[in-house]
């Protein structure tokens, strides 16, 4: 089963009289446990196309899949569910709510699925130190660095049994060691079997990625090999 | 890369042998850049003859035989890691003038172009960041050499980028409209490398 599937999803937005597509009929295919980046330049549907992923906005025509679900033939309801239970999000500005820990943001999404505040928080404070924040656990986010406030939103869109990750452009303002690390915590759990979905325009990012998707005014118009081994690129050195 | 300066570094910890230099050389930027013993040997030579180091056995000098670095060869050491390599003028890369000289061929969609660029500097990017990624944390080397190349061809994705946006924005060919850079600029474009 996949775990995620765009089939021809194209959405045209509204802009007064005239209409602009925001995405015209895009495939896409992630299996479980893949990391995909999608690049594009600003305004080429990469944010249209995760909102769409995550179930956030509708196609205007297309079908999207989540774990092999349709979901048009969901409820609005089952949808809802689907987003606080299967998908986990990571957004540039973190989003985290200012007036709770970042344990309680973290166990947020398990609490509002009904899962009991104590079973709650402690899946929250293991996923927090899966990430080297324990010792964070009980400060607020104005009290956190900014790398460390990533951590905790991807400790949030990783917590509980989330089978996928969208995460738009998740780095953020943070300098490359920092984002490295953002990336060096999708790309582990995509390694436990979580599928993720990286929009980006930034390569160093989608070079963390199993495959680089290629959009341009709303189309995919390329995407990357399957990656050699690492091994080759020192085989490929000149010993001159 | 100057490999002669960086034995002179090596060196300038103690005393070594050629073939642990090797070693070393390629431990400490992560086996990016392998040395075969040969490069080595005749490195060695030279910076003997030039006085920079000092080998145990003066009448024969090879991988085998202990070096030490020469006062000469500290100077040496120390001026080179503060001299500035190049970077003042634009090296003549190949992919500029691609994209440059695609944008007014006939029939060539010049962002298909800088997308198959885009793509291949990705891919290998990608190559880069799995080998860091597989990297033990106290290869620092490793993580170094690889930062740099991953900077590099970061860099390089950029430009494509740009360069791709401002040609879409551009009426027309450079070569079809007049002179397409001012004088001075386009003595720098196809400056040294």
């Amino acid at each position: 089963m996949t775990a995620l599937e765009l089939r021809g999803v194209s959405k045209v937005y509204a802009d007064g009289a005239s209409e602009v597509h925001a995405l015209r009929n895009v495939d896409l295919v992630v299996q479980p446990g893949e990391l995909v980046a999608v690049m594009g330049p600003s305004g080429s549907g990469k944010s249209t196309l995760l909102t769409i992923a995550g179930s956030l906005e509708h196609p205007t025509t297309g079908e999207v899949l989540v774990g092999g679900n349709l979901l048009t033939s969901m409820s609005r309801n089952e949808q809802a569910r689907l987003r606080r239970r299967s998908i986990g999000y990571v957004f540039q500005d973190f989003n985290l709510l200012p007036g709770l820990t970042a344990v309680e943001n973290v166990a947020l999404p398990l609490e509002l699925d009904g899962v009991h505040a104590k079973p709650a928080q402690a899946a929250g404070l293991q996923a927090l130190e899966e990430l080297g924040l324990a010792d964070r656990a009980s400060r607020f986010p104005d009290e956190l660095s900014g790398g460390e406030r990533q951590r905790v939103a991807v400790a949030r869109a990783v917590v509980g049994d989330r089978h996928l990750l969208l995460a738009d452009e998740p780095s953020g303002a943070l300098d490359s060691i920092n984002a490295e690390a953002v990336m060096r915590l999708v790309h582990t759990a995509c390694r436990r079997g979580v599928a993720g979905v990286v929009v980006t325009h930034d390569a160093q990012l989608a070079s963390w990625a199993d495959r680089v998707v290629f959009l341009r005014d709303g189309r995919v118009v390329d995407q990357t090999s399957p990656p050699a081994g690492p091994e080759s690129l020192l085989r490929s050195q000149p010993r001159a | 890369m100057s490999v002669k300066h960086a034995l002179l570094a090596l060196l300038s910890e103690g005393p070594k042998y050629g073939l642990q230099l090797r070693q070393e050389f390629e431990a400490r930027t992560g086996e990016v850049w392998p040395l075969n013993v040969g490069q080595v040997y005749t490195t060695l030579q030279r910076l003997e003859r030039d006085g920079l180091v000092e080998s145990d056995d003066a009448a024969e000098s090879s991988p085998q035989n202990g070096f030490r670095i020469t006062p000469d060869g500290e100077h040496e050491l120390q001026e080179w890691l503060r001299t500035p390599p190049e970077l003042s003028s634009p090296p003549r890369d190949e992919l500029v003038i691609k994209i440059l000289v695609a944008f007014g061929v006939p029939g060539v969609d010049v962002h298909e172009v800088i997308q198959a660029h885009r793509r291949y500097g990705v891919e290998l990017m990608q190559q880069w960041t799995r080998l860091k990624d597989d990297a033990a944390e106290h290869e620092l080397g490793l993580a170094l050499a690889v930062d740099a190349e991953l900077f590099r061809l970061d860099s390089v994705i950029r430009w494509l980028d740009a360069a791709d946006a401002r040609m879409r924005r551009a009426p027309a060919p450079p070569g079809v409209r007049s002179p397409a850079l001012p004088p001075r600029l386009r003595r720098r474009v196809g400056g040294r490398r």
